[in-house]
Order: C-alpha cells, then sequence, then structure tokens
C-alpha cells in the first residue's frame, strides 16, 4: 500500500488544534459519541448479560447461566416458527422484491418518458408507516368485507386471507414486498445514475446486446449498491415488526423473533432475561450481516 | 444506507470536473438501442410500467375510497360498490373523537427536533471523521455505523429499565421518570438514526474538493468556522435528502412510542393509529380515514421535496 506513507505524512503535518478547536470538538464530538454508547451500545452489551438472567423487572435478577437459551431452543413454540417466519422474510425481499426493484430502475433509468410519474408511484409505499401498511392489508384482505373476497366473488365460502395460520404469512410477505420494491428501486436508479455512460458505449461498441451490458458491465458497476442493497434487505427482515403487530399483534402464524422479544419484555409476562436472550439471538444473526458489511467498508475505505 | 451506496460507485465515473456527460445521457432517450423494434419494445416497457404503478396506487386509492363512505354501504356491498354518498364524516370523525391533533403535535415534538438535532451532531461528527483527519476516524465511522444496523429490540429491554430509572422534574415530565415522556422517545431515535447519518454524510463529505478546506486552513479557520462556514452549506443537497428520509423514519416509527410509552395521551400519530381500532367492533372505514391522515404528511413532504431527494441522492455524479 503506496498510499499510506504520503497520507500518514500529510496527517501530520503543520497542523495542531487550539485550544478553542480541541473544546469544540469534544462537546461536538463527544455528545453524539456519549449519546450513542448510552442509547445504544451499552444497551445491546447489557442485554446480552441480562439474556443469562430470570428477571421479572422488578424482583431480583438471579443468574440463570444458559437456561434461558436451552429454553428457548427446546420448549418454546413460537421460536422456531418465528425463525422460520424470519427466514422467509429475507427469502421474499431478497429473492423477489429486490430482483423486481433492479428490474424497474434499469427500466425507469433508460429514460422513458412519465419517469418521474413512475418513480412517485413505486417510492410511494415506501414512505407509509409499516403499520400503515398492515391496516390496509386488512382492507383487502379481510375475509367478510376484504376487497380481494369481493373481487374472487367467494360469496358462499370465503378464504381467511388473514386468519388462516398457513395463509396469512404469504399475504404479509406480498405485503412487505410492495414497500420494499420501491426502496429498492430508488438505490438501483440513484446508483444507474452515476454509472458512467461511456462504460455502456464501449460494451455496444463491443458488440454486446443490452442485455449483456446490463448484466456484465452496469451490474458489476454497482456492486457498492448491491452491497448496501443486501444490507439493507437483511436489515430490514430482521427488524420487521410493525406490520404484523398492526394486523394481529404477531399471533396465529405471524410469528417474529422482534415480537416474541417485545411480547416478552413488554406484555403482562414481562420475562426481561428470556426476551433479552431472543434478542441475542437476533443480534448474532444481525452482527453476522454487519461484520460481512463492515469488512467491504472497511476494504473499500483502503483503496480510496 | 442509501447515499454511501450511490457515492462508492464512483470509482467508475471519469475524474474529469464535468462527470461524464449527463447531459448526453438524458439526450439519448434509448439512442443507443438498434433502431427496429424498438418502439415496440418501448410500448411494452410503458405498458408494463404503467401496470405495476396501478397496482401499487390500488390499494392506497381503495384505502381513499374506503374512507369517503359509510361503514354501513361497504359492510352491505363490499368495497367494490359504486357509491350512493361520499363523504368527510370520517375524516371529522377522526380528529374529533380519537382526537388525532393532538397525536400529530406529539409526532412533531418528537420528529421535528428530532431530524434536526440528529442532523447537527451527525454533520459535526462526519465532519470530524472525514475532514479533520482524526486518528482513529474510522473505528468512529464504525462504531456509528454498527449501532445503527442492531436491531431495535436488541436494546429495548436495557433501555426501558434505564428510562425508568432516570429521575425528571415535574415540569419536564408528568411522569417523573425519563419513562413515559416524549424525551425518551426522542433520545432514542436521535441516539439510533445518528449512525446512518454520519456514514451518509461522511461518504458525502469526502467528495467536497479538499482546496476549499485547505484555503480555509491557510485563512486561518478554526475547526468550528471550517465546519459552519466552510463543510455546511456544500452538504445542503445530502442534508436535504437525508432529513426527508429522516422525518419519514421517525413520523413512521412505532415501536418505541409503543415501548416507551404507556400513557396513551403521549402517543404519536402512527402508534395511536390503533386506538381507532374497536374492542369488539372496528369501523373499518374510520381506521382507513384515519391511515389517510396519517399517511398524508410523509406523501406531501416526499413529494415536495422529491427532486431534492433524489439528487441528494445521486449527488456526487457530477463532483471530482
Amino acid at each position: 500500500m503506496p498510499k499510506t506513507a504520503p497520507r500518514r505524512a500529510r496527517r501530520r503535518g503543520p497542523r495542531r488544534h487550539t485550544r478553542r478547536d480541541r473544546a469544540v470538538l469534544c462537546v461536538l464530538l463527544g455528545l453524539p459519541i456519549l449519546l450513542d454508547l448510552v442509547l445504544v451500545w451499552g444497551p445491546t452489551m447489557a442485554s446480552v448479560g441480562l439474556s443469562f438472567t430470570d428477571w421479572d423487572g422488578v424482583g431480583d435478577i438471579t443468574w440463570a447461566g444458559l437456561g434461558n437459551y436451552a429454553h428457548l431452543f427446546t420448549d418454546y413454540p413460537q421460536f422456531w416458527p418465528a425463525v422460520r417466519n424470519n427466514l422467509l422474510w429475507l427469502a421474499a425481499l431478497g429473492l423477489l422484491a429486490t430482483p423486481f426493484g433492479l428490474l424497474l430502475a434499469a427500466l425507469i433509468d433508460r429514460g422513458v418518458r412519465f419517469s418521474r410519474f413512475y418513480q412517485s408511484t413505486l417510492y410511494m409505499p415506501v414512505v407509509l408507516s409499516l403499520a400503515v401498511v398492515g391496516f390496509i392489508a386488512q382492507l383487502i384482505l379481510s375475509r367478510d368485507q376484504g376487497a380481494l373476497n369481493a373481487l374472487l366473488g367467494g360469496g358462499k365460502d370465503p378464504v381467511d386471507w388473514l386468519g388462516d395460520p398457513d395463509l396469512n404469512i404469504w399475504m404479509i410477505l406480498l405485503a412487505a414486498c410492495w414497500r420494499h420494491t420501491g426502496y429498492v428501486m430508488i438505490l438501483y436508479l440513484a446508483g444507474l445514475k452515476s454509472v458512467d455512460p461511456t462504460l455502456k458505449e464501449a460494451a455496444a461498441i463491443d458488440g454486446a446486446t443490452e442485455r449483456q451490458t446490463f448484466f456484465r458491465v452496469v451490474l458489476p458497476a454497482l456492486r457498492p449498491v448491491n452491497v448496501i442493497v443486501g444490507v439493507i434487505t437483511v436489515v430490514e427482515a430482521l427488524r420487521a415488526f410493525d406490520i404484523v403487530y398492526a394486523v394481529n399483534k404477531g399471533r396465529n402464524g405471524l410469528e417474529l423473533l422482534s415480537v416474541l422479544v417485545t411480547d416478552n419484555i413488554v406484555g403482562e409476562a414481562s420475562r426481561i432475561g428470556f426476551g433479552s436472550a431472543i434478542a441475542v439471538v437476533l443480534l448474532l444473526v444481525s452482527l453476522g450481516f454487519i461484520v460481512t458489511y463492515l469488512v467491504q467498508e472497511l476494504r473499500g475505505e483502503e483503496r480510496r | 444506507m442509501t447515499v454511501p451506496a450511490v457515492r462508492a460507485a464512483h470509482p467508475v465515473r471519469p475524474a474529469g470536473p464535468s462527470g461524464g456527460a449527463p447531459g448526453r445521457r438524458r439526450g439519448g432517450r434509448g439512442g443507443r438501442d438498434g433502431r427496429d423494434g424498438r418502439r415496440g419494445g418501448r410500448w411494452g416497457v410503458h405498458a408494463f410500467l404503467l401496470a405495476v404503478s396501478l397496482a401499487f396506487l390500488a390499494p392506497l386509492l381503495l384505502a381513499v375510497y374506503a374512507s369517503l363512505r359509510p361503514y354501513e354501504e361497504t359492510a352491505r356491498d363490499g368495497y367494490f360498490s359504486l357509491p350512493s354518498r361520499l363523504s368527510f364524516d370520517y375524516y371529522r370523525q377522526a380528529f374529533t373523537d380519537s382526537g388525532m391533533g393532538r397525536y400529530f403535535l406529539n409526532t412533531l415534538l418528537i420528529a421535528v427536533p428530532g431530524v434536526l438535532i440528529t442532523l447537527f451532531l451527525a454533520s459535526f461528527t462526519a465532519f470530524a471523521v472525514a475532514r479533520l483527519r482524526l486518528r482513529g476516524s474510522l473505528l468512529l465511522l464504525m462504531f456509528f455505523t454498527a449501532g445503527n444496523l442492531l436491531p431495535q429490540q436488541v436494546i429495548v429491554t436495557p433501555l426501558y429499565v434505564l428510562f425508568t430509572k432516570v429521575p425528571l422534574p415535574y415540569w419536564l415530565s408528568d411522569s417523573l421518570t425519563l419513562y413515559d415522556s416524549l424525551w425518551a422517545v426522542l433520545l432514542v431515535q436521535i441516539a439510533f438514526q445518528l449512525g446512518f447519518c454520519v456514514f451518509v454524510l461522511a461518504n458525502f463529505m469526502r467528495t467536497l474538493p479538499r482546496e476549499i478546506l485547505e484555503a480555509a486552513v491557510v485563512d486561518g479557520a478554526g475547526v468550528w468556522t471550517r465546519y459552519r462556514h466552510v463543510t455546511l452549506p456544500l452538504c445542503r443537497p445530502a442534508l436535504a435528502a437525508l432529513g426527508t428520509l429522516q422525518f419519514t423514519w421517525m413520523y413512521n416509527d412505532f415501536l418505541w412510542g409503543l415501548v416507551f410509552l404507556s400513557d396513551g395521551d403521549k402517543l404519536p400519530v402512527t402508534s395511536a393509529l390503533n386506538n381507532l381500532r374497536g374492542q369488539f367492533f372496528t369501523d373499518y372505514n374510520l381506521l382507513a380515514a384515519g391511515s389517510v391522515i396519517v399517511a398524508l404528511p410523509t406523501i406531501v413532504v416526499f413529494l415536495l421535496l422529491q427532486r431534492h431527494f433524489i439528487a441528494g441522492l445521486t449527488l456526487g455524479a457530477n463532483k471530482g
């Protein structure tokens, strides 16, 4: 890395901060660091600690060792369905919504007319809160008056789209994808605008078809965007909460890890140690992705 | 996490000050495609995009339509029926009976200061990370970025405990603790969103020409001046895009309000939507009206700032 040497030299350069500069730095850099430490990283560590204890939030905290985890993996009926649903969520967002968003972005980026209209419309669901999305899902999918059943005309024997535990997760996934597609689209749209057009021209001169150009030239150039989209997809899939909570509080087929955490610590049960153990499982999965992502970033940083 | 992606895509761009030829691609309208069959393909693309757009809009339109009709009517005829009467009654009802006005105020009390403080703190941090060549700035960047990627549920319990332990005087919080006060939600929002904003702004600031800053240093400008008067004005597009995103997120937040507030009157508007749901009977049309009311501000903000928003995301595309 020949680049680092001059950089370091520059860093050591003549610039010395005055006392006033240092005061400004201390306050304005210290404040955000303090906030993040106290309200994000501290609680994260505390959650890990609490996951090894029994606590109802009021009485004494007693050490439970791995008891919570053992209970969670073997004896908590909602756990594995929740894991399954989180994985389904990941698969739906990653394999359906993301490619679809990319396709829409590619089409719009070709410079069709009315692109502003398409762009705004497709992005519209993203600005809605998931709670609203959850409610709209009910409007369409509810058994007795839902629009979908009205459309299908299933008068005698209406399908209970949201009540049937074999069915409802798919419907909710559809709603989640509806929202995620627009998000992915706007990211790719922004990314595509920054791809150097001469690259495409060069490919065209070399006789590449439009499809080849896209997959072999444009998409590789978008690698950083792909990484970000991947991270966002994972984070969204793991964090999913609002929409099922708005529909039926995450019960009856709509269990999610995030819902189990919330139920255990906020609900009447108040099993904080146990809820934390679920949260730690969630954390470990997320950390896997976060670390991968940060390593990527770090490499990019070195190249810069 | 949006903008950095875009920024990072830049190495492929030529380094020239004109930064490629954006004007050219704009005018290019598929000019590089083969001439034959282009028209047919074009219509296909339009038909496809239009169909998808309508499919995306349909649920929203349905909600608006339902909200304008009385419940008895849709209960009898279903949502796909011609209206005998349209009215704004439900909107009035949502505001008067369930006090949406107050919930809106709660949301604004959180989201407006939240966005401003977050952007201020994050922009300074980003400035320090990206422009001051401090030691450990990369670590600092990761500290914030990774913090934003943690699942919210992981930090909920300890925060809940912490907030119930922090006393506040009565004039700050009528619950006498940080728990069950808007401060709690505001603080968490700021702390949690800082990471994202620092990340985006730091990436953005890296693209600003160094010379301007060097010149300021030569002129003897202190850290604050270099931040406030040299760097910040150049960041306006990125700040606009971030502001839009942040407002949407803070406005739409559901979990924090649910967990850290127990007094129903303090709920932000998104969490309060559930209040329109009855214990035994839910008037879906009333809920539809509530949803439209809740959704409207973010849609309006997005449509108004759309140009800045996209510009902020694509920014750097013509910077050296």
